[in-house]
């Protein structure tokens, strides 16, 4: 398994790295943590003559609060998220969810903005991301924008992200205080993807849900935000019927694929299961 | 401290011996980065290959063109079937008897077969030279299914066997068909399910699965056109074997063919066989007079190298009412895919699948075993087992289970009823096999006591209730399993490699200081056979194990022998390893005679050293005796002190063991999580109690992913599945259950220090004991078996299926 | 192809090598550094052979290109033992607790481990065992292994009680 040949540049510069991208266009890609796209080259699935290597640009790095959000660089880490006291203080389940990525070493150089960025939908941040309304700043020649994480993901490698664009950081709304969440995922084992894992996210008020959030992952050819599944639960004691009409519509929007992890009706059913076990235990650990 | 100040025990302790738990002498190169695996080899000048392989599994080959490759900067040479032809070269032998082609002539019959052997100056322009090589095929029917392979419409694979109505056992009756073995006495079993009381009848599957050392497969070909002399380096288990065969297809005299296996990083089986990559390379090799290497990759290893089982087994057993067994009826339907490169002895297509009565004293059996092609890899090694006995444990310790739920016996009950008793041994079993010693019922209830079976057995039954009462979601499964083994093979009366007995052997020389070198036939892949081989030695001789250096691997230094697999080392190199030692001390007795001044009878052997009997002061220590035989020997007696010994064992040896597995599943999900695993192994006299210890954690682990998730799967165009790290399931530190062992000593009486073979039990017995432990978490609903492998998505299907899911 | 001028520091010496740039570190390391302990396994990132510290982190190296490792710090299994040749706690380990059989994965293993105890000087087994996921082991079923790595965190932690009294 040998990567065809490419060239390769590592400017220091956000600036410098969309010109160079808007200049080679589609035949250049950015490269962050590289174990999304260094395997799929050397299985030659992923054809590119140039690499555009993000590592040495300092202002895609760093995770901070800003203006009720925390605005994470595309290039931070798995293992940095684990170990950032922001993020423990502010917004827990990306931590739970990172530590079900893959494996240490894949998360030492697997990077926030690479596992969105790739439109991969059996990545787990895509979900998580949609399932806290993230926000995905992509710089291009024209300047910078955002996109919704809910409306990034067009179908499995396909994404709003243009040929030239850079995603240089993921800005996530910092959850209310007393916020229950869970990310619940079956895999085969460590290193594997999911076979189904969903993301949940709810506030309580008064013993009742007053926000729910849900997404799913690697059910179907993008992440899943489960619109409906989430409504349902708003304004419900989160009681077995609720979790039930979520279930029913979370499994109804997905569309997995058959393989070694199962067949799609078990990925579906599996589904639920994910989204029963992350809701009670979300519930068990919200406030309010 | 002074040899003479050392009490027996000390000097005992100080050899190192049989029964120590001697740390390894290999580990020092290996924790230090310093191991010497065929792909840390670069010599001077050194080209790689690289194959083109098929995307089809079934296709005709309408054209090659090489031109664009060798366009490429940096490309040596490209070779095809054309190329191999004129050689005699574009089929080769394998061990069943069969040919496989080298690289695909007119059709290609399995998806990642070679078509082209690409050579460039390194890895990475081969690969891309690989990739420009054009191809141009014709799709053509592909068939998968083994129940398919003998319809008379099944699509022809094997037309360079056209015509061919006699194959290597015996006669052909179909185009896809391979051989048909069968063994027992037919009539008899037949009588015996006529009247039988009870009868079960099960298809138990093994699926396809892979050996997957972490190492793949390797070799670097280098040919000295100058002296005539080839050289091969490569991942053999068989290092010999491989020489001669590599002689009799290249003519090169067997003399000028220096085979070396360095280290090797696991082997399982995977590294028996002789593949189109070596034969490629050292082609490659002798074409350009540079050496030349070949490495697979991980995919092509899962896809292309020696697959194992993809057996097919109708299982019938009758009984009485009471549970006593009386007979055992079996037909099998082997897949071997698209060549019979099957690693069994010669005589042997179905290796030793006749252990299928297990451990139980069944008076009639009868198994016929159909090989079939498929446009599938080709293989069927023997994956961490003797030759097919992994196959036949399975299938006898399922069926006794699935028996037991018949009979609404416990499963233990009914083995207790059945097993061979001790006096019975040495025990005739009725379908021809003789085994050699056993302790059967002492090594099932002492893995009883230690995992307090009953208590477990109220346990499932309150959970059960549990469960139905809607307080849990888990169903505690307890899966037993008791096998023999057979291996050692083996007697060269019935069993060989190409014709070649399967003896193997082990040569000592001792040098004046008392170190010394030993060499055996054999090739250990991680079994710790530099450290275990000395031990045996050390003991036998009287030389601290320390002081022996042992050296496998090398064709121009050590004895011929037949390789490491089956778990031979031990029971026939290791036997030859003890007699060599005997032989040493015979003529050290000689030498100390005549030190001593006295007779031979007037001498006692202690640990180390001879002694005049009643003059235990008069003495001649093993090192001074060492030293006399360069300079002080009795007239008429040789120089020196070096032995030699090959060695034909009488009978296979027969390890067995007692194994018992927990396991709780979650009906909504289908996961299982192993509570507890038990293993008692009882291997004979036991060399080193740690590497012992370590062979059945390993043994155990390679069972486990076989039972819970490996599988080689081919979709229904051929193509194959998840032959990648990503799929093929080798589980983590996560993943493994945490493993007790424990021990009977039950000595074999045939073999020179009682030893039996360890390697491949925890395997053989692991495998079914986890099976059993699932299907026993469903025994008390409506399910007789569920097929392995026990993944989640199954397991949950069966849930569904018994309406247990939420 | 073009090649392309890195320099970095290995096991603690400066090196400066062309590499084309879709070298492979794990290739870099074992044919043009002749470092052959990183070993090749998976290909795919999945078993951990291939590991190596780079920068203070494991990383496996037969994902990464050589050029990433520009102006890196790495270490492999050369590089573990003392100057003076005296075995690091988990090489020591691995001998003693039988952590090890056909030797392939345990070069990857020992520096995997490495920086575990850096990371985690007090593992429990369950922490161990989630520490080494990354590394496959097809012959030893791990259980040694985590016994190894106790063996060493044991070892370390009494030097480093004994150096602090």
């Amino acid at each position: 398994m040998i990567p065809g040949a490419f060239d390769y540049d590592a400017p220091t510069t956000l600036d410098e790295a969309v010109a160079l991208l808007a200049e080679l266009g589609e035949e250049a890609r950015p490269l962050a943590g590289g174990h999304s796209l260094i395997p799929m080259m050397k299985l030659r699935l992923a054809p590119l003559e140039h690499l555009v290597d993000l590592r040495r640009i300092d202002s895609l790095k760093g995770i901070r609060a800003e203006g009720g959000a925390l605005v994470i660089g595309a290039m931070t880490t798995q293992a940095e998220l684990l170990a950032s006291d922001l993020i423990t203080g502010h917004c827990p389940i990306i931590q739970e969810t990172a530590a079900l990525i893959a494996d240490p070493q894949v998360r030492s150089l697997g990077t926030l903005g690479g596992n969105v960025a790739n439109g991969d939908p059996a990545n787990d941040m895509p979900a998580l991301m949609q399932c806290l309304d993230a926000g995905y700043v992509l710089a291009g020649p024209g300047g910078s924008r955002e996109v919704k994480a809910r409306d990034f993901y067009e179908s499995a490698f396909f994404t709003k992200r243009a040929d030239g664009e850079i995603l240089t950081a993921v800005r996530v709304p910092i959850p209310p205080a007393g916020h229950g969440y869970a990310y619940e995922k079956l895999k085969r084992k460590i290193g594997d993807y999911a076979t189904a894992a969903a993301a949940v996210v709810v506030t309580l008020a008064g013993g009742s849900c007053k926000t729910a959030a849900i997404a799913l992952t690697n059910l179907g050819e993008t992440p899943l935000y489960a619109a409906e599944a989430s409504a349902a639960l708003v304004g419900t004691p989160l009681d077995k019927a609720a979790v039930e009409r979520a279930v029913a519509l979370a499994e109804g929007i997905t569309a997995p694929a058959s393989d070694g992890r199962g067949p799609a009706d078990y990925r579906t059913k599996m589904a639920g299961v994910m989204l029963r076990r992350a809701l009670q235990r979300a519930l068990a650990r919200a406030a309010g | 401290m002074s040899d003479a100040a050392m009490t027996v025990e000390e000097r005992e302790a100080n050899l190192k011996g049989i029964g120590c738990s001697r740390k390894r002498t290999e580990d020092a190169r290996f924790i230090q980065g310093k191991g010497n695996y065929v792909d840390d080899l670069k010599l001077p000048g050194m080209l790689f290959g690289d194959f083109v392989r098929s995307p089809y599994g079934h296709a005709r080959i309408k054209s090659i063109d090489a031109s664009a490759a060798l366009a490429l900067p940096g490309v040596k040479a490209v070779l095809t079937a054309a190329d191999l032809k004129p050689l005699n070269l574009h089929y080769m032998p394998t061990l069943a008897g069969d040919v496989q082609a080298v690289l695909a002539e007119d059709k290609v019959l399995f998806q990642n077969q070679e078509v082209a052997f690409v050579i460039a100056e390194d890895r990475y322009i081969a690969a891309d030279a690989a990739e420009l090589v054009e191809v141009d095929y014709e799709a053509l029917p592909v068939l998968v299914d083994p129940f398919r392979s003998m319809d008379p419409d099944a699509p022809v694979l094997r037309e360079d066997l056209a015509g061919k109505t006699e194959g290597a056992h015996g006669a052909r009756r179909h185009h896809n068909h391979i051989f048909t073995w069968d063994v027992g006495d037919k009539e008899a079993t037949d009588q015996a399910f006529a009247q039988a009381e009870v009868t079960i009848k099960e298809l138990i599957t093994y699926p396809r699965v892979h050996p997957a050392p972490m190492e793949t497969c390797a070799c670097v070909a280098s040919m000295d056109k100058i002296r005539g002399e080839l050289t091969v380096y490569g991942t053999f288990q068989a290092p010999h074997v491989v020489r001669t065969v590599a002689s009799l297809l290249s003519t090169i005299p067997e003399h000028k063919i220096h085979v070396i296996a360095p280290d090797i990083g696991g082997g399982f089986g995977n590294k028996v066989g002789v593949y189109p990559g070596y034969v490629c390379s050292i082609v490659a090799s002798i074409v350009l007079g540079v050496p030349v290497k070949w490495v697979e990759d991980r995919m092509e290893n899962l896809s292309a190298t020696a697959f194992a089982r993809d057996y097919h087994m109708t299982a019938e057993l009758a009984a009485t009412r009471d549970g006593r067994i009386t007979a055992i009826r079996a037909h099998v339907l082997a897949d071997h895919g698209a060549f019979d490169a099957c690693a069994d002895p010669s005589k042997w297509p179905a290796g030793f699948f006749n252990i299928c009565t297990g451990s139980y004293d069944v008076p009639t059996a009868y198994v016929a075993v159909d090989g079939v092609y498929t446009n599938k890899a080709p293989g069927g090694v023997a994956y961490r087992c003797s030759f097919r006995v992994t196959e036949a444990a399975y299938m006898i310790e399922r069926a006794v289970d699935i028996l037991a739920k018949k009979l609404a016996m416990d499963p233990v009950e009914l083995r207790l009823k059945n097993f061979i008793q001790p006096h019975q041994f040495p025990y005739q079993s009725a379908l021809g096999w003789e085994y050699d010693s056993g302790d059967y019922p002492t090594a099932m209830k002492k893995a009883m006591e230690a995992t307090s079976y009953a208590a477990l057995r109220a346990e499932q039954q309150e959970r059960r209730a549990a469960f139905a009462r809607g307080e849990t979601r888990e169903l505690m499964g307890i899966g037993v399993a008791f096998f023999t083994e057979i291996v050692g093979a083996g007697p060269t009366r019935n069993c060989d490699i190409l014709g070649v007995g399967m003896f193997d052997s082990c040569e000592i020389r001792i040098h004046p200081t008392g170190a010394a070198i030993a060499r055996l036939g054999t090739k250990s892949q991680g079994q710790a056979h530099e450290t275990t081989y000395a031990q045996i030695l050390a003991t036998e001789i009287g030389i601290p194990a320390d002081d022996i250096m042992i050296e496998e691997g090398n064709t121009d230094t050590a004895p011929y022998g037949l390789g490491t697999y089956g778990s031979r080392s031990t029971p026939v190199a290791g036997a030859a390893a003890a007699r060599v030692g005997r032989k040493i001390r015979d003529k050290a007795r000689k030498i100390a005679a005549h030190l001593l001044e006295v007779g031979e009878d007037d001498l006692e052997f202690e640990v180390d050293r001879f002694k005049v009997k009643g003059l235990p002061e008069r003495q001649k220590n093993m090192k001074e005796i060492a030293w006399a035989a360069y300079n002080n020997v009795p007239e008429g007696l040789e120089l020196g002190l070096e032995a030699v010994d090959y060695y034909d064992p009488p009978n296979m040896t027969y390890p067995f063991g007692a194994y018992i597995c927990v396991v709780d599943i979650d009906a909504d999900t289908g996961v299982t999580k192993v509570r507890r695993f038990y293993a008692l192994d009882d291997c004979g006299t036991r060399i080193n109690p740690m590497v012992i210890e370590g062979q059945v954690h390993g043994g155990l682990t390679e069972a486990f992913a076989i039972a819970m998730g490996q599988e080689i799967r081919y979709d229904e165009g051929g193509n194959v599945m998840g032959a990648s790290f990503m799929d093929y399931f080798v589980p983590t530190a996560v993943e493994t259950p945490v493993w007790e062992t424990d021990h009977t000593v039950t000595p074999s009486p045939h073999h020179p220090i009682g030893a039996k073979g360890v390697g491949e039990s925890p395997n053989v017995g692991g495998v079914p004991a986890f099976s059993n432990a699932v299907n026993d978490a469903f025994a008390h609903l409506d399910i007789t078996h569920i097929q392995m492998p026990h993944d989640h998505w199954r397991t949950w299907k069966v849930c569904e299926k018994l309406g247990l899911v939420g | 192809m073009a090649k392309t001028q890195i320099t970095l520091a290995l096991n603690g010496r400066q090196v400066e090598a062309l590499v084309e740039p879709r070298t492979l570190l794990i290739h870099f390391l074992r044919e043009q550094m002749l470092l052959t302990g990183a070993h090749i396994g998976c290909e795919t990132s999945h078993c951990g052979a291939c590991t190596v510290d780079m920068d203070g982190k494991s990383v496996k190296s037969c994902t990464v290109f050589a050029v990433q490792a520009e102006g890196a710090q790495i270490a492999t299994v050369e590089g573990l033992a003392a100057p003076d040749g005296t075995l690091h706690a988990l090489q020591e380990g691995f001998a003693e607790m039988h952590g090890l059989q056909c030797g392939f994965c345990t070069p990857g293993m020992l520096m995997r481990a490495q920086r575990l105890l850096q990371e985690n000087p007090d593992p429990s087994e369950a922490e161990i065992r989630m520490g080494i996921s990354g590394n496959l082991c097809r012959c030893t079923g791990y259980q040694n292994i985590v016994k190894a790595i106790r063996y060493a965190a044991d070892k370390m932690n009494a030097a480093q009680k004994e150096a602090a009294e």
